[in-house]
């Protein structure tokens, strides 16, 4: 799993733009699935067929990145946000796009107090002579995406975009693991969730599922002085009760709580002020989807270091192999 | 052109009272579409037939409706309340609306003379303003308006300077207008949907229907769009520069555009020497987003022309841009999508 993980983190793939980390998962899925197809947004849908009801799971496979929208005549790149992003995650941090070219995000000079910074007053610096020479290495809609190592103690691994290659991970060992299953399951890797859940938007669509099941990271109450929450890194999966966009179909939530206690797995329950996942939009999708949402317990959310459990991850697979064994019944 | 521009941004159309200028729009592309309706949220959707053996879907987008006010109270004084519909409360101050396309009103607040200290120094706030028709009493004014009744901008279209334009509304009825000029070429190789939407300033209501509606498998809104290359700005935050031609989005609030789609677009116009800038903001959304989102999701663009002062009585476009997006759009239909 650690391997695994460290492979698709290292991946490209910010929203709108995710054919490497696409392909690259597709690489790993070949041969456990009955087929594989890609749709018009770029969302990758894997099918093991079946007689039975459909069943979407969906892991979002884009990564938060910073969009060129403009090259000055010194050679610095002003930026537009894909995805969420706080100044201070942004700050003299490094960079890459998909080209390899790396730059540093830093802020205007002449601003003296961080409260001052905003995403309009930060631009890219890659080094670059000049407008010209610039333009020889990014033109104005390519996209960067943060550049940091992976790395680790034990089971608790830190790296970029665990938001949410850690779920992408979670699907594909569920995918190798999963034997037999009253279902027809389609496992979909969503592009742009973090612009709105737009990809899942298209492909709940077209699947028209029975049931759903998103799987995200999520935020953790378990560092000094953080907000309440009742979710910790390394205490099990967190089954999602709501967010911001969807109140968690009861059945789907049952069963997997239901699951996790047969299994003894350790679980906790996730109720998360903030925020959305794709689960929102499956559930509303034509005339509504029962749908729940497998939560990662992920800290520093949306920065360049995020850090999860391997343990969680590994304890997801499980319930939601177990879960699709067993099958969902509404 | 200036005709034209002119008939469509004098004429009032307030987001959910669009029918006006839904008319306007039959009467002048009723010659040139193979096929013409308008649906229940009052979205007017043109067809014109492909060419191609296999033709693709490609619906084009501008929407109808402006910013304006909303009648939502009569005084005992004959004065109007209203509220407001897409705008900044801070370009009301003053301002000749005409109400239900008919009735003159000015938009009053306290005098000076009678404002506090502070009241002058802050914002005045649209709680605090009215709209005078000049009635007399609450019957007076009643005899005249009715509660939720529309109010629009008065400016009139005109030449500024050396050529540049002078209008209100012309987010979106210069789309309207391009759109317009687009469907007047004799035919593309794949079926084109013109959509004239509605209620776009209030969340791109009707595309989102119309877009259901159509099923398109590209699809392009045309905007005009912020264009702030003024005093005060700076150049990374233009968003877009005034006769620098056409601009192409990346991404916006609302939308993501397809590569596919903006490479065919920059190809169109490299091709055809036609200029045109990338968009340098992500700021606004448009019915692209709807268009991407539909079914099981389209390929989409934004094109716009920009536009200085979007969202307030007076806006200024220069026709030189007008001009290069009708070329651009025409050069990417030409080339069509169905043969890729």
């Amino acid at each position: 799993m650690k391997q695994l993980i460290e492979k698709l983190t290292s991946v490209y793939g910010p929203s709108g733009n995710e054919e490497p980390i696409r392909e690259a998962i597709r690489h790993e899925i070949e041969g456990y699935v009955d087929e594989i197809s890609t749709d018009t947004l770029g969302n990758l849908i894997a099918v093991k067929k079946g007689g039975g009801s459909r069943v979407m799971l969906a892991a979002h496979m884009d990564q938060i990145g910073l969009v060129v929208t403009y090259i000055d005549d010194a050679g610095f790149l002003r930026f537009a946000p894909a995805g969420g992003f706080a100044v201070t995650d942004l700050i003299d941090r490094k960079v890459i796009f998909g080209n390899g070219t790396v730059g540093v995000v830093s802020y205007e000079n002449e601003i003296k107090e961080i409260k001052d910074v905003t995403l309009n007053n930060m631009y890219i610096d890659i080094g670059a002579k000049d407008r010209q020479d610039a333009s020889t290495k990014v033109k104005v809609g390519d996209i960067a995406v943060y550049y940091s190592t992976f790395g680790g103690n034990g089971d608790c691994v830190t790296s970029r975009a665990l938001d949410n290659r850690a779920s992408c991970a979670v699907l594909i060992e569920t995918i190798k693991k999963l034997k037999s299953s009253p279902h027809e399951i389609y496992f979909v890797f969503t592009v742009q969730e973090e612009l709105g859940c737009r990809g899942a938007t298209t492909a709940a669509f077209a699947i028209e599922p029975y049931a759903a099941i998103a799987v995200d990271v999520t935020d953790t109450g378990d560092t000094p002085k953080s907000q309440p929450m009742a979710v910790k890194l390394g205490a099990g999966p967190a089954i999602k009760v709501f967010d911001e966009m969807v109140m968690v179909h009861p059945a789907i939530k049952n069963a997997m709580i239901d699951e996790a206690e047969k299994l003894g797995i350790p679980y906790q329950m996730e109720v998360l002020r903030g925020g959305g996942t794709d689960t929102g939009v499956i559930a509303l999708s034509k005339s509504g989807v029962p749908s729940g949402c497998l939560s990662i317990p992920c800290r520093y959310v949306h920065s360049d270091s995020e850090m999860a459990d391997i343990t969680d991850m590994e304890n997801g697979v499980k319930l939601l192999t177990g879960l699709l064994t067993d099958g969902i019944r509404i | 052109m200036l005709k034209l521009l002119k008939r469509l941004t004098e004429t009032d159309g307030v987001s959910g009272d669009e029918h006006r200028v839904r008319e306007l729009i039959k009467q002048e592309i009723s010659p040139y579409v193979d096929s013409m309706s308008a649906d229940s949220m009052g979205n007017l959707i043109a067809m014109k037939k492909g060419s191609a053996q296999n033709p693709k879907k490609i619906m084009i987008d501008a929407h109808m409706d402006e910013v304006g006010l909303i009648i939502t109270h009569i005084g005992d004084d004959g004065m109007l309340k209203f509220g407001v519909i897409g705008m900044d409360q801070r370009v009301l101050l003053s301002k000749r609306v005409l109400i239900a396309g008919k009735v003159p009103g000015v938009i009053g607040v306290k005098a000076i003379h009678l404002q506090e200290k502070d009241e002058r120094n802050s914002v005045v706030k649209k709680e605090n303003m009215y709209i005078d028709i000049g009635a007399a009493s609450k019957e007076e004014a009643e005899g005249l308006v009715s509660l939720g009744d529309y109010a629009a901008f008065t400016t009139k279209c005109e030449d500024i300077g050396s050529g540049r334009i002078k209008a209100k509304a012309l987010d979106d009825r210069v789309g309207c207008a391009v759109l317009i000029e687009v469907l007047k070429e004799k035919n593309y190789p794949d079926d084109v949907y013109f959509n004239f939407a509605v209620q776009e300033e209030v969340g791109l209501r009707g595309a989102g229907v119309a877009a259901y509606r159509i099923n398109p498998d590209v699809g392009i809104a045309i905007e005009g769009t912020t264009c702030s290359d003024v005093p005060g700005a700076d150049e990374h935050m233009y968003s877009t520069v005034m006769g620098c031609g056409p601009a192409i989005s990346v991404i916006d609030r609302s939308s993501y555009s397809s590569r596919e789609i903006v490479d065919g677009l920059k190809e169109a116009a490299e091709g055809a020497g036609i200029p045109y800038q990338m968009k340098r903001t992500m700021t606004g959304g448009n019915d692209a987003g709807m268009m991407q989102r539909t079914h099981e999701g389209a390929k989409t663009g934004v094109v716009s022309v920009p536009v200085r002062y979007i969202h307030s009585p007076a806006s200024i476009v220069d026709p030189v841009d007008f001009e290069n997006t009708v070329k651009l759009i025409k050069e990417f239909l030409r080339k069509g999508v169905c043969c890729k």
